[in-house]
């Protein structure tokens, strides 16, 4: 079991500074999620953790112990790779024991852990198999069934679904967490998909241009993001975000000058019939462009004076009404400053809103 | 449109084989055929194709006419050796040069490459001289330390170890595999196909050779079957072809026999190379 720790870590492919500044503590045990667009260096970050990979400067530590230099056999991590990685000329059974005959553990002992693992994994039909007999899925397992044996304090998984079809990848979904939940090891999981991300970690790290945006709890990410990156990262659709100066020229609505973005999420949006401004609201008139169907929600487009957003409805679809105004509550705001940073102070709070409810005019 | 739908193309396309086959099938069964006649059946005019008595008795004579034991031995060792040594420095400098970026590493790559251009004929002297001052001339050392390695052997198979996957050595690293175990269990296997080309390859050129232990050698002690082979044109009264044709046969079978092992890994080999 161990915590992970990156100190200050700097990577430089040639003169191309890909990382820079990066501190994270990854707790034991937990399943921690890096996510961010394509090319934000989440790979780069994992193979590094793995040894794969040797950071321009700072320091990185698993468990109590700073594993700069040491080989990545050698830093009890295990490695599941995008495309799986097996070697193609041993059976199922060869590959995941290639990893224990280097360790040079007793064969009783190695057929034993073998034995248990792919069980769990539900390979055991399979293990005189060459790897292209296997599907997808069944790829993945033994890739899993490699990294398992070793009993690793530590699981890397970089984008291991990826390849999956849509089906597979939510059924591995939960295997993962329920085998994370069974082994009790540290996963960091790499992916650039922000659904899987949320779904899946209980602490996700979200990244973007080689820094490190936010690392939170899914929920704290979505209720509370730090900038605007991670508010319009998080979430399907993305946050509405305007900019201020649009807000106070259509809306005519009041704000600190320090504020250069407002945001709102398109599930806290309501549409009503009502022409009329609610109080404490913010009101909204829009014309719907597009509508989806998703099932239990809708999503729709919507173009107003401001540009177009998205409200996102659990109620019956509307049908016929192409014009609609929109209610925003004040308190389900979000302020960012020139630099994208949340402006927490600023933001309407549940006491400012009752003394506007109680007192009219709101500042 | 495909040849197949073509009746007459695909006419055409057989019969372009067959004789395409013909041109070197025929000679190898002409030589078969003398190899069994009797001396009066190979000057008879118009040739026969069957002999009219199988000879066997042409191998014997072939096998007989000299120390042939020793010659096949010699190309035994010579051409096994060679292979074994090849092997050795060509996957260990393939490998270095397929996967590690080492200051100086384009120029000896380059180095290698520009060897590949450089007829034996050209520096046979200057080896010659050398095997002649560290007296191993009349030795098989003669015969095989010059060829211990290859730089063709290093240029294809630098290029099938760069087709693995970077992961696959990443997967073997967290799996502790110490490099040796890297290149023997993953890399080797992986390039097989190009491996088994390029040891059939080495094996027919230096089983074949005939220049170099001509120049390197003038005992019989150190003589391979190629040389051994020629000299039974030197029998007294004109070409035996018949025995002459046995002494080939006796030459070629061991290619044969090595062609037919190796055949599924070759087509392989060029399968490969062509889908990539
Ligand atoms: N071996 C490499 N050489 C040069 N640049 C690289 C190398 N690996 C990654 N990069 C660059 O580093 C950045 C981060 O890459 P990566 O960590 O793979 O991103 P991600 O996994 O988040 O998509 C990218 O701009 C990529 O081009
Ligand atoms: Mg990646």
């Amino acid at each position: 079991m161990a915590q992970i720790m990156l100190k200050n870590i700097e990577k430089r492919f040639k003169q191309e500074k890909v990382i820079e500044g990066l501190d994270l503590t990854i707790e034991d045990g937990s399943f921690t999620v890096l996510v961010g667009p394509s090319g934000c260096g989440k790979s780069t970050t994992l193979r590094m953790i793995a040894g794969l990979e040797q950071q321009s400067d700072g320091q990185i530590w698993i468990g109590d112990r700073c594993v700069n230099g040491i080989e990545p056999g050698k830093r009890n991590v295990a490695m599941v790779f995008q495309n799986y990685a097996l070697y193609p000329m041993m059976t199922v059974k060869e590959n995941i024991e290639f990893g224990l005959v280097n360790r040079k553990m007793p064969k009783a002992e190695r057929e034993k852990v073998i034995r248990e693992i792919t069980e769990i994994v539900g390979l055991a039909d399979y293990l005189h198999k060459k790897p292209q007999a296997l599907s997808g899925g069944q790829r993945q397992r033994v890739a899993l069934a490699r990294a398992m044996v070793k009993s690793p304090a530590v699981f890397l998984m970089d984008e291991p679904l990826s390849n999956l079809d849509a089906k597979l990848r939510s059924q591995m979904r939960t295997e993962l967490i329920q085998l994370h939940k069974r082994l009790g090891a540290t996963f960091v999981f790499v992916t650039h998909d922000q659904v899987e991300a949320m779904s899946m970690g209980d602490r996700i790290v979200i990244m973007d241009k080689g820094r490190i945006q936010q690392a939170d709890s899914p929920m704290q990410i979505y209720d509370d993001p730090d900038n605007l990156f991670t508010a319009q990262f998080i979430g399907t659709p993305p946050m509405n975000i305007v900019t201020r100066s649009k807000a106070v020229e259509a809306w005519d609505y009041q704000v600190d000058e320090s504020v250069h973005h407002i945001g709102f999420r398109p599930e806290k949006a309501v549409m009503t019939m009502d022409k009329k401004a609610a109080v404490g609201k913010l009101h909204i008139p829009a014309r719907i462009v597009t509508r989806e169907t998703l099932g239990a929600e809708i999503i729709y487009q919507l173009e107003s004076t401001v540009g177009t957003f998205y409200v996102k409805s659990f109620l019956k679809p509307l049908e016929t009404a192409v014009e609609v105004n929109v209610s925003v509550s004040y308190t389900d705001l979000f302020y960012f400053g020139q630099d994208g940073q949340r402006v927490r102070a600023l933001e309407p709070t549940e006491v400012q809103e009752r003394l506007v409810i109680a007192g009219g005019g709101y500042a | 449109m495909p040849i197949e739908q073509r009746p007459l193309l695909k006419v055409l396309h057989y019969l372009g084989m067959v004789l395409l086959m013909a041109a070197f099938v025929i000679p190898f069964l002409w030589m078969i055929s003398t190899s069994l006649k009797s001396y009066a059946e190979t000057v008879i005019f118009p040739p026969k194709w069957i002999p009219s008595k199988i000879m066997w008795s042409n191998f014997t004579a072939a096998w007989e006419s000299g120390p042939f034991l020793k010659y096949f031995m010699n190309s035994v060792v010579v051409s096994i050796s060679i292979l074994l040594l090849q092997f050795t420095t060509i996957i260990l400098a393939a490998y270095a040069f397929a996967r590690y970026r080492f200051k100086g590493g384009n120029l000896l790559f380059g180095i290698t490459m520009v060897t590949l251009m450089i007829p034996g004929q050209l520096i046979f002297l200057p080896v010659y001289l050398l095997m002649s001052k560290w007296g191993l001339l009349n030795t098989l050392f003669a015969l095989i330390l010059p060829f211990s390695s290859s730089a063709f052997g290093i240029f294809m198979l630098r290029q099938s170890f760069k087709q693995v996957q970077e992961e696959l050595i990443e997967a073997a690293r967290l799996d502790e595999a110490p490099e040796w175990k890297i290149i023997l269990k993953i890399m080797v296997p992986m390039a097989r196909p190009t491996l088994v080309t390029f040891a059939l390859f080495s094996f027919i050129a230096h089983w074949n050779d005939y220049f170099w232990p001509l120049v390197m050698t003038t005992t019989d002690a150190a003589r391979t079957l190629p040389i051994g082979i020629s000299k039974l044109r030197e029998v007294d009264g004109g070409a035996a072809w018949h025995i002459l044709m046995a002494g080939n046969m006796i030459l070629v079978i061991p290619i044969l026999i090595v062609f037919s092992l190796a055949q599924r890994h070759i087509i392989k080999a060029f399968v490969y190379s062509g889908v990539k």
